[in-house]
């Protein structure tokens, strides 16, 4: 083999602006071999922007790129990938109704302009790869039955067998469990004893502290510095994103004198499958927090709330009246909102502007009394929210895919926020919002239940829970296992609740 | 800045082609497509053709599609010309005449209104994709037409009512102004209303739009019946127009109205399109008819034109969608 060079990558002083925006501002970024690089930055840094742009999908308006010392004027997606340089993307581009095995083999085979396709051939590769990452699944399952933490896998596996040097990931731990982020970063470090890199993008800080090596920063697309990682901590990196202190605080939570009837009550809720004998209250500026592993019944229980998922038996009462939740319509209507946790899918629609995405739950109200829209109220109501949130957009009209992914979730927020509910469920809340926007939306959340919202935040972070919540519940197998004060709990002893180590 | 600037580009290159195609022919054919009688004759087309179009780009808007226009168009064109020619009402004396054409043209909307309604709910509750639901009816809608008929044609109606498809006012064709007064319906319907807002909502995600809490089913048969309905409209002034109707009657629309939403700019994976794009391509298309039949091009030859122009459409269409699709990657890398 030819003596590699230790440097694989360099880009220097990458500009690109989109109408409105300058994305990046002469960022620089370089990742030797075998080296774990951790890209983080506010949400709409530009982090996304630098990943399309390393992977040739985005031209820079200007900068140089060099892959492997060699330097490209035009860097395209082809070149990219020849050079070893293989992107995950969120949706992770696989074919569902294939098999693992195929979908692994599928651009290898290609590749070689294969005609004819030897099954087992097929196999043996995808078993090579899984061996080499020393993981182990049934290959011949197909992909659509398989966890999202397992899909990851697979599109690695499909990296590595086309000669991959760097392996890019953006925000690859936002939609998996503790356990799977785990067996992820074992893979990770695997690959970089095999001299493979990985650059890496997250905003939970400790997860860029326990896993990389070097962490470059950027900030409203400028660069602020490359670390070592060893010298960071998670106040120190915060800093460096926001350019400010971020003050945690703990929601101040007081009994209300005189209240007569919880806001939200579930007695006996049972779903064959899903969960059995749930029983919990919320009352007025409370925030109870739900946690448990994927696979839970967490969500389950939030869809049955919200009308999405009819349970076989039990009842739910809305300020103290029985109350019969059929669809999502009778939920609102009941003053239920539901933050869905898959953004792309369930929350948002990307094609639609901004304000429309916003105004879409409040269509009543911005009536006038020809029973016609008035687009004056339209343009107030979605404005307002805007602004109350710091959703970061050059105009309300621009479509929703435009955004970068944490403004994204700033305007689902903002939609069910405006239906001004009694009870608010938030599955999810501030996944893949970087650390600063997520106090800043803790506190909102914070200020609301305080303003007397009930408020339900599903999660599996744990220190999201634990400061904002005044009262845990944990799901174990569709059970509740463990009723909790927050005061009287700390993380570590609930990260054990959770792995099941004590009761 | 993505979507409006797309939105507007989309409706300026529609405007250039719709005006590049108007002067290329005026000026090939000078003095014979710029007259008034060639306006006239224009626009006695236009608006059969036009409602037909609204009615398949509602179901585009949500995603879905409607192959059943014409074969509604034609059973509530029979059933009206049914009440027409065979239904006398002698003891109301000189309202007579009246009543009966009230009393088709509500038959004929009802009936496309059902129409629409079985479309709604084969979509909507029992899940059939819309193209294969609407095919099913389609060949349903026709064959009772053609039951009821026994495959003959129906002729000959009262002169009052053929007022409705060759009567002027000012000039204008009385069908021209049910053509406008419809589209401006269908305007305020989809951009000032709450079913408007949600039929683009649920055709640009439909999961999204249920956690929204928006009724799919009940905005998916809304559409269809509305649909149904234009349908309905366009099937009096088409009877109306040529004063007979036959099963199977306008079949060359059905393909011309999908060719025209897709030229109009209507999303045919839903959320997008406009009536203002959409009579757009009307007009392109019509001009282009018009100056056909001016250079008595042979019906075979027109229809040459018309799968190739087709095929331009969807080779334009494919290479749009290629890149859209691809700035649709871009940003799903967050
Ligand atoms: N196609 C586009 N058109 C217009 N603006 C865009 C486009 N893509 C990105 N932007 C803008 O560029 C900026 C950087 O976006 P980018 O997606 O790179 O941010 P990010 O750092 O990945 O943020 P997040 O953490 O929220 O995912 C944002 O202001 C975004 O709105
Ligand atoms: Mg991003």
């Amino acid at each position: 083999m030819v003596e590699k060079l230790e440097k694989l990558l360099a880009v220097k002083d990458i500009s690109k602006s989109y109408v409105g925006v300058q994305a990046l501002d002469r960022v620089s970024l370089s990742i030797n071999r075998g080296e774990i690089h951790c890209l983080v930055g506010e949400n709409g840094s530009g982090k996304s922007t630098l990943i399309k742009i390393i992977s040739g999908v985005v031209k820079p308006d200007e900068g140089e790129i060099i892959i492997n010392g060699k330097r490209f004027q035009s860097l395209h997606a082809i070149d990219s990938i020849s050079e070893g340089i293989q992107v995950i993307y969120q949706d992770l581009s696989l074919f569902p109704n294939l098999s693992i095995a195929e979908n692994i083999s599928l651009n290898q085979m290609i590749e070689r302009k294969k005609r004819f396709i030897s099954w087992k051939e097929i196999k043996n590769i995808a078993e090579r790869e899984f061996s080499n990452i020393s993981k182990e699944l049934d290959l011949d399952e197909k992909v659509e039955n398989i966890s999202i933490a397992n899909k990851q896998l697979v599109a690695i596996c499909r990296a590595l067998t086309q000669d991959a040097q760097l392996i890019i990931m953006d925000e690859p731990t936002t939609a998996i469990t503790k356990r799977e982020i785990d067996c992820l970063f074992s893979v990770i470090l695997d690959l970089k004893k095999r001299g493979i890199s990985t650059l890496f993008v997250s905003h939970k800080l400790s997860e860029v502290l326990q896993i990389s090596n070097k962490v470059t920063v950027i900030r409203d697309g400028k660069l602020v510095g490359v670390y070592n990682t060893e010298g960071l901590d998670h106040n120190t990196l915060s800093f460096y994103m926001s350019g400010k202190k971020i003050v945690d605080s703990v929601l101040d939570y007081r009994e209300k004198e005189g209240q007569k009837e919880p806001l939200l009550e579930v007695k006996n809720l049972s779903k064959k499958g899903n969960f059995q004998d749930i029983n919990f209250k919320v009352c007025s500026g409370e925030i109870v927090g739900i946690t448990g592993i994927l696979g839970s019944g967490r969500t389950e229980i939030a869809l049955s709330l919200f009308g999405l998922n009819r349970p076989d038996s039990g009842e739910i009462y809305i300020d103290g009246k029985l109350a019969k939740i059929k669809s999502p319509q009778d939920a609102i209507e009941l003053g239920l909102s539901y933050l869905p946790e898959d953004r792309l899918n369930q929350g948002l629609f990307i094609k639609q502007s901004i304000g429309n995405n916003i105004v879409v739950t409040i269509l009543q109200r911005l009536l006038n009394r020809f029973k016609l829209f008035d687009n004056s109220k339209k343009y107030e109501a979605a404005k307002e929210w805007i602004e109350e949130l710091n959703v970061i957009t050059p105009s309300l009209e621009t479509a929703a895919q435009a955004l970068s992914g944490g403004n994204q979730q700033r305007v689902v927020i903002a939609k069910w926020l405006a239906t001004d509910p009694k009870v608010f469920i938030l599955n999810g809340p501030t996944v893949g919002i970087d650390v600063a926007s997520k106090s800043n939306i803790h506190n909102i959340i914070k200020g609301l239940a305080n303003k007397g919202m009930g408020v339900i935040i599903i999660s599996d972070e744990i220190p999201e829970i634990i400061w904002n919540c005044n009262r845990i519940i944990v799901i174990r197998e569709g059970r509740i296992v463990k009723k909790l004060n927050t005061n009287e709990v700390t993380e570590d002893k609930l990260l054990d609740i959770l792995a099941r180590k004590s009761n | 800045m993505l979507g409006k600037y797309s939105k507007y580009s989309k409706t300026l290159t529609l405007f250039i082609i719709m005006i590049s195609v108007f002067m290329v022919i005026s000026i090939f054919l000078p003095g014979k497509f710029l007259t008034i009688r060639n306006f006239q004759s224009m626009s006695s087309q236009i608006p059969e053709f036009g409602l037909l179009s609204i009615a398949v780009m509602l179901a585009m808007l949500t995603g879905g599609i409607d192959l059943s226009i014409v074969a509604t168009a034609n059973l509530s064109g029979i059933v009206a010309a049914l009440i027409l020619t065979k239904f006398t009402f002698s003891q109301i004396g000189g309202y007579e005449e009246l009543f009966t054409i009230i009393l088709a043209i509500t038959s004929a909307l009802i009936i496309s209104l059902i129409c629409g309604f079985l479309n709604g709910i084969l979509v909507a509750y029992v899940g059939v994709p819309a193209i294969l639901a609407t095919l099913g009816t389609m060949g349903l809608f026709s064959g009772i037409a053609i039951i009821i008929t026994k495959g003959y044609g129906i002729v000959g109606f009262s002169e009052k009512f053929l007022l409705i498809g060759s009567g002027t006012i000012f000039l204008i064709p009385v069908p021209m102004i049910i053509f406008i007064l419809c589209a401006l319906a269908a305007v305020i319907i989809l951009n000032k209303t709450t079913f408007g807002f949600s039929v683009y909502m649920l055709g640009s995600n439909p999961i999204a739009a249920r956690f929204s809490g928006i009724s799919n089913e009940s905005i998916l048969i809304k559409t269809y019946m509305m649909s149904g309905l234009f349908a309905g409209l366009a099937s009096i002034i088409m009877i109306s127009r040529v004063n007979s109707i036959r099963p199977g009657y306008g079949s060359v629309y059905l393909l011309q109205a999908i060719l025209v939403c897709v030229l109009g700019g209507v999303d045919p994976s839903g959320g997008a399109g406009s009536i203002f794009g959409l009579i757009m391509g009307i007009i392109t298309l019509q001009v282009l008819q018009s100056g056909f039949n001016i250079l008595s091009f042979s019906p075979f030859s027109k229809k040459v034109i018309w799968g190739l122009i087709l095929i331009l459409v969807m080779i334009i269409n494919f290479y749009s969608a290629k890149l859209s699709q691809k700035s649709i990657k871009r940003l799903k890398t967050n």
